[in-house]
C-alpha cells in the first residue's frame, strides 16, 4: 500500500474539514474570508501539481490497484482543482444570497472536489461507486442549498430521486459484473473480459453501469433531470454541476469502457454513435424555445455531452489507439470549463439585481457593464464553436477524430453530419443570447452592475483560459494526448 | 515577417485596438479603420508590384509552427493565383471602410466587425495551411451574419439573416468536413498545402479514387454553397439586398471568392480523378447560375436584388472556367474572380449611396437620377456595362477567356453556347433596362434635392474601384502573366491520368461490367 500517492486527496479532505472547523471560531461577517483562504490553499495544491512536488507527479497504484495515478488522472485532477477554484470565486460573489451557512457551502464544494479527485483515480468498481456517491451526495445538498427558495428545493428533490435511481442502477450493474467475473479491478477485468463477452448477465451489468454514468453526464435518454436541476440550483452549484460532475462522469466512463472493457466497448460502437447523435440533437433542439437562461444552459450542456460522446464513439471504433479521440475529449472539456465558468459568473451577477432569470434581463447589458456583456458574448461564441476561441478547436478535434473512422464504419459519417446539424442549430440560440445583450430595445433597468473583486478575477481567469486554449492549443493538446495514451489498449 | 502577415495583420490589430476606444470617439474610430485598411491596401499594391511573374513556387513565404502534433502551421505565401485576389481584397476593404460613413448607429461595433472581415479574408487568401485557410475565413464569415442582422435594412432583415446564416454555416461546415477528410485520407499528416501536394504528386501517394469521390462533392457543394452555386444560391440576392453596403461589398466582392479559390487551389490538384468526373455536373450547374438566375434577375423590381442576382449569375462563368480544366479556362476563372470582386463592390457601393439618399431602391420609384447625380449615375452606368461584359473592363477579358477555354473542351461546347447567350443577351437585357429606368427618364419630384458625391473623399472609393476595373481591363497582361505560370501545374495535376491509379479504375469498371 502506498498512501503517499493520495496525499492530494487527503489534503483536500483536510481542507474541507478545516473550513468547517474554522466556521466555529470565525465571526459571521468575516466568513467570506474563508472562501479566499480555501482558494489560496487549492491554488497551492494546483501549483504543487505542476511543480513536481506532491502526489500528482508520482505514478503508480495504491490499495491493491484500486487507486491509480497516471497521466489521465493527473490531467483531470488539475482540471477539477481549477474548476473548484473558479466555483469558489462565484460562491464568494453569491455569498449573500446563500445567507446562512456559507462556510458549509465552501466545505461542501471542497468535499465534492475530493470526490472528483477520487473519481479521476478510480481503477476499481468499488472505488468508482464511492467516488460517485461522494460527488452525488454533496451535490444533493449543494443543489437545495437555498432553503427559502422553492425552486432550489424542488431541484434538490428531483436530483435526489433521479440520482438515487441512477446509483441503484449502477450498484446493481456492478453486482452483476462481480457476480459473473469475480473481479472489480479494471485491469484484472480487462484480462478476463474476453471470455465473458457472450454472457448476457455480464453485458447487462456493464449496460447498467453505463446507464448510471449516463445520468452523470446527462446523455440521452438519461438527461431529463438536467434542465430542471440547472434552473433551480444556486448558480455556483449549477456551474460546478455542468463542469465538474460532467467531467467526473466522463473520466469514469472512459476508464470503464476503455481500460476495463475495451472488448465490449468495441462491440458497442453503433450504440455509442446513436446515443451521441440523439443527445446532440435533443440538447440543441430543446434549447431553441427556452427563455430561462439557466435552463438554456442546461439544454446546451446536454448538447455538449453529445459532442463529447463523439470522442467516446471515436475511441470505441479503434480501441488500440485512443490518442486522437481521447485528446479531443480532454481538450474539449478544458475549453468547456472556462466557457461555462465565464457564463455562469455573468449570469450570477446579472440575475442578482433582478429577480427573474428570463433572457430579457440581459437587455442593455452592454450599457450596464461592458465587461459582463463582452464576457458572455465571448462565452456564447466559444460554445457555438467559432474561431479563434477554445470551442472551435475542440470541435475541430472531435470532428477530426470521428471522420478518421468514417472509412471503417459508415455510421461515423452519419454521426458527423448530425453533429454539424447540431452546430448549425446551436448558432440560433447562442446568438439569441448575444442579440438579447446588444440589440433588444426594451431594457427595463439600465443601472450599472457592481462587480465584486472575486467575480472580476473569475471572469478574467476564464477569459484568459478561453483565449489561451483557442490561440495556443499546443501545450494543452500535448498534455491531453499524453493523458489519452493511458486509454489505448 | 512576410509582407502578407502585415497585410492581414493591420486590420486585425486595428480591430483589437478599437475595442479599447470609447464608443463616442466617432472620428477616431473611423480614422483608425481607414488608416488600417489604407496601410493594408498600400502594402498589397507594393506586394503586387514586387511579385515576380513567371517564377515557380510561392513568394513572400513565412511559416511558423502552431500545433506541431497535428502538423498545423501558420504558413502564408503568394503565387499567381492569389496575388490578384489579395490585391483586390485589400482595395475593396479600403473602399468598404470609406463607404461606411453611411453607418450612423453603433459605429464602433460596426468598424470592429468590418476590420475583422477584411483581415480575416485577406489572411485566408494568403494562407497555405488548410486549417488556417478555413479558420480565417470563418473569422471573416461570422461578422457578416451579425452585420446583416443588426445594421440590415428593410422588413425582411430577420428572415434574410436567418437564411444566410443557415446556408453559409452549412456550406462552411461541409467544406470543413471535406478538408478534414482530405487531411486524414492523404496520410501526409500535415495541414500544409504545399507539403500535401508534394506528398501526393512528387512522392506519388495519390488519394484512393473512392476517397476522392467522397471528398470532392463535400468540397464542391460546401464551397459551392459559399459561392452561391445554383441551386444553393437563394441566400445571396436577399442577403445582399438587406445587408448594409460595406458588408455587401466585402462579402459579394471578396469573401465569396474564397470557395472558388479553394476549389482551384485544393480540390483540383489533390482530387483529379473525381474532378474529371464532376466536370459535367459543375458545367451544368454553372449554366443554372447563368441562365436561371439571369432570368430571375430580369424580373426584379428592386435594384439591390437585381444586382445581387446578377452577381450570382456571374459566378456561373467562374464555375464554367473551372469546369473547363484547361489553362485558358482556369486563367479566365481567376481573372473573373478579381474583376468581379471590383465590380460587385462598386455596384453595391453605388446602390448603397442611392438608398441612403433616395431612401428607396424600387426601380419603379426611381428615374432620371443621372441629372441629379452625375458622378454616381455615370459610375453606375459604367458598372452596368462592365457587368454586361463590355470590352475595356476587366470582366470582358475574363469572360472571353473562359468561353475560349470551355469551348476547347468538346464535352462543354453545348454548355458554352448557353453561357455565351446568357452573358450577352440576358445580362444585357436586365442591365440596360435597369439603367434606363433608374438613370434616365423623368425625375420624380421628391428627388429634386438629391446631392451627388461632391468632394474627393466621397468620390474616392468609387473612383478607386472603377480605376481598378479599367486598369485590368486595358492591361490584362498585368494579371495573366502572373496567373498563367501557376495555373499550369494545377492543370497538369488535375488532368494527368496516373499509371498507379489507372489499373484500379479499370478493375472496378470491369468488375461492374462482369
Amino acid at each position: 500500500m502506498n498512501a503517499s500517492l493520495m496525499s492530494l486527496e487527503i489534503s483536500v479532505l483536510a481542507l474541507g474539514m478545516l473550513v468547517l472547523l474554522a466556521d466555529l471560531i470565525m465571526p459571521p461577517e468575516r466568513r467570506k474570508f474563508l472562501g479566499y483562504a480555501a482558494i489560496a490553499a487549492l491554488t497551492t495544491l494546483l501549483i504543487a501539481s505542476f511543480s513536481g512536488y506532491g502526489s500528482c507527479s508520482l505514478a503508480g497504484t495504491a490499495f491493491n490497484g484500486m487507486f491509480v495515478n497516471d497521466a489521465l488522472s493527473l490531467f483531470f485532477k488539475r482540471f477539477f482543482i481549477i474548476a473548484a477554484i473558479l466555483v469558489l470565486f462565484i460562491a464568494i460573489e453569491f455569498a449573500e444570497r446563500l445567507a446562512v451557512g456559507i462556510s458549509e457551502y465552501y466545505s461542501l464544494v471542497i468535499f465534492a472536489l475530493a470526490g472528483m479527485l477520487f473519481a479521476a483515480s478510480a481503477n476499481n468498481f468499488a472505488m468508482l461507486f464511492v467516488a460517485i456517491e461522494l460527488i452525488t451526495i454533496t451535490f444533493y445538498v449543494l443543489v437545495s442549498f437555498q432553503r427559502n427558495r422553492l425552486a432550489s428545493l424542488e431541484a434538490g428533490v428531483k436530483y435526489l430521486i433521479l440520482g438515487a435511481l441512477s446509483s441503484s442502477f449502477m450498484i446493481y450493474g456492478i453486482a452483476l459484473i462481480w457476480g459473473t467475473t469475480g473481479k472489480l479491478n479494471f485491469n484484472e477485468l480487462a484480462a478476463v473480459a474476453p471470455q465473458y463477452t457472450g454472457e448476457k448477465i455480464f453485458l447487462l451489468g456493464i449496460l447498467l453501469v453505463v446507464v448510471g454514468l449516463g445520468f452523470k453526464i446527462a446523455a440521452f435518454p438519461f438527461q431529463i433531470w438536467a434542465p430542471d436541476v440547472y434552473q433551480g440550483a444556486p448558480t455556483p452549484t449549477t456551474a460546478f454541476l455542468a463542469v465538474g460532475s460532467k467531467a467526473a462522469g466522463f473520466v469514469l466512463l472512459l476508464r470503464v469502457l476503455f481500460v476495463a472493457l475495451p472488448v465490449v466497448a468495441a462491440h458497442w460502437v453503433n450504440l455509442l454513435i446513436v446515443i451521441s447523435a440523439i443527445t446532440i440533437l435533443y440538447g440543441n433542439l430543446c434549447a431553441i424555445p427556452q427563455r430561462n437562461i439557466k435552463r438554456l444552459m442546461g439544454y446546451s450542456s446536454i448538447a455538449h455531452a453529445g459532442y463529447l460522446l463523439l470522442g467516446v464513439a471515436a475511441i470505441a471504433g479503434n480501441v488500440h489507439d485512443a490518442t486522437a479521440g481521447g485528446a479531443a475529449i480532454l481538450y474539449y472539456l478544458a475549453g468547456y470549463l472556462f466557457t461555462v465558468m465565464a457564463s455562469f459568473t455573468v449570469i450570477a451577477l446579472v440575475v442578482k439585481t433582478s429577480q427573474t432569470e428570463d433572457i430579457s434581463v440581459l437587455a442593455g447589458l452592454h450599457q450596464r457593464s461592458p465587461l459582463l456583456a463582452a464576457t458572455l458574448t465571448i462565452a456564447m461564441v466559444s460554445l457555438a464553436g467559432i474561431p479563434p476561441l477554445a470551442g472551435f478547436f475542440g470541435k475541430f478535434l472531435l470532428l477530426k477524430s470521428v471522420i478518421a473512422l468514417g472509412v471503417v464504419n459508415q455510421g461515423y459519417y452519419c454521426l458527423v453530419f448530425t453533429a454539424l446539424a447540431g452546430v448549425v442549430i446551436s448558432l440560433y440560440y447562442y446568438f439569441g443570447v448575444v442579440r438579447a445583450i446588444y440589440f433588444s430595445k426594451d431594457a427595463a433597468d439600465l443601472s450599472p452592475i457592481a462587480i465584486s473583486g472575486s467575480a472580476r478575477l473569475c471572469i478574467w481567469l476564464s477569459l484568459a483560459g478561453i483565449f489561451w486554449l483557442g490561440i495556443f492549443p499546443d501545450t494543452i493538446l500535448n498534455l491531453a494526448s499524453e493523458a489519452a495514451k493511458v486509454l489505448s489498449s | 515577417m512576410s509582407i502578407l502577415t502585415y497585410i492581414s495583420g493591420w486590420p486585425l490589430l486595428a480591430a483589437l485596438l478599437l475595442i479599447f476606444v470609447p464608443s463616442n470617439f466617432r472620428v477616431i474610430i473611423r480614422l483608425v479603420a481607414l488608416v488600417a485598411t489604407f496601410i493594408s491596401m498600400a502594402l498589397a499594391i507594393c506586394m503586387f508590384w514586387h511579385f515576380k511573374a513567371g517564377q515557380t513556387g510561392f513568394q513572400f513565404e513565412q511559416q511558423i509552427p502552431w500545433v506541431t502534433s497535428l502538423g498545423i502551421s501558420y504558413h502564408v505565401g503568394v503565387d499567381g493565383i492569389n496575388v490578384g485576389l489579395i490585391l483586390m481584397g485589400a482595395i475593396v476593404g479600403f473602399a468598404a471602410a470609406c463607404c461606411s460613413w453611411e453607418i450612423e448607429r453603433r459605429e464602433k461595433e460596426f468598424y470592429i466587425l468590418l476590420l475583422l472581415m477584411t483581415g480575416g479574408i485577406l489572411g485566408a487568401f494568403a494562407s497555405l495551411d488548410l486549417f488556417f485557410f478555413y479558420f480565417l475565413h470563418e473569422l471573416a464569415l461570422v461578422p457578416t451574419f451579425i452585420m446583416i442582422g443588426v445594421w440590415g435594412r428593410g422588413e425582411r432583415k430577420n428572415y434574410a439573416t436567418f437564411q444566410i446564416t443557415l446556408y453559409l454555416s452549412i456550406g462552411a461546415l461541409l467544406a470543413l468536413v471535406g478538408l478534414i477528410a482530405l487531411y486524414l485520407q492523404c496520410g501526409a499528416n500535415t495541414f500544409d498545402l504545399p507539403a500535401i501536394i508534394k506528398y501526393v504528386h512528387d512522392d506519388n501517394h495519390p488519394l484512393a479514387v473512392k476517397a476522392q469521390h467522397f471528398i470532392f462533392p463535400l468540397l464542391l457543394f460546401g464551397f459551392g454553397i459559399l459561392v452561391s452555386l445554383w441551386p444553393f444560391h437563394s441566400w445571396a440576392p436577399l442577403g445582399y439586398g438587406v445587408a448594409p453596403a460595406p458588408t455587401a461589398m466585402l462579402h459579394a466582392g471578396v469573401l465569396k471568392k474564397f470557395g472558388l479559390y479553394g476549389l482551384i487551389r485544393i480540390a483540383l490538384p489533390l482530387l483529379p480523378e473525381a474532378a474529371q468526373c464532376y466536370v459535367q455536373v459543375i458545367a451544368w450547374l454553372a449554366i443554372g447560375n447563368i441562365i436561371y438566375v439571369g432570368f430571375v434577375a430580369m424580373r426584379q423590381r428592386d435594384l439591390n436584388l437585381l444586382i445581387g442576382n446578377s452577381s450570382v449569375a456571374h459566378m456561373g462563368f467562374i464555375f464554367l472556367g473551372i469546369a473547363s480544366l484547361n489553362l485558358i479556362g482556369i486563367t479566365g476563372a481567376v481573372l473573373i474572380m478579381v474583376a468581379h470582386g471590383f465590380l460587385a463592390a462598386l455596384t453595391f457601393a453605388l446602390s448603397g449611396y442611392i438608398y441612403k439618399h433616395a431612401g428607396t431602391l424600387e426601380i419603379s420609384e426611381l428615374g432620371g437620377l443621372c441629372r441629379k447625380l452625375p458622378f454616381i449615375g455615370t459610375a453606375l452606368l459604367m458598372a452596368a456595362m462592365a457587368g454586361c461584359g463590355l470590352p475595356g473592363f476587366a470582366n470582358f477579358v475574363g469572360e472571353a477567356t473562359v468561353f475560349f477555354g470551355a469551348w476547347s473542351r468538346p464535352a462543354l461546347q453545348t454548355a458554352t453556347v448557353f453561357a455565351v447567350w446568357g452573358a450577352l443577351v440576358i445580362g444585357a437585357v436586365y442591365m440596360t433596362r435597369a439603367i434606363r429606368n433608374v438613370l434616365h427618364g423623368p425625375l420624380p419630384q421628391k428627388f429634386n434635392q438629391l446631392a451627388d458625391a461632391n468632394n474627393v473623399w466621397r468620390k474616392l472609393p468609387y473612383a478607386l474601384l472603377l480605376a481598378s476595373l479599367f486598369l485590368f481591363g486595358c492591361f490584362p497582361k498585368l494579371l495573366t502573366d502572373k496567373i498563367q505560370p501557376d495555373v499550369k501545374p494545377i492543370v497538369s495535376m488535375a488532368t494527368q491520368a496516373r499509371a498507379s491509379v489507372m489499373p484500379v479504375a479499370l478493375n472496378t469498371t470491369s468488375a461492374i461490367s462482369n
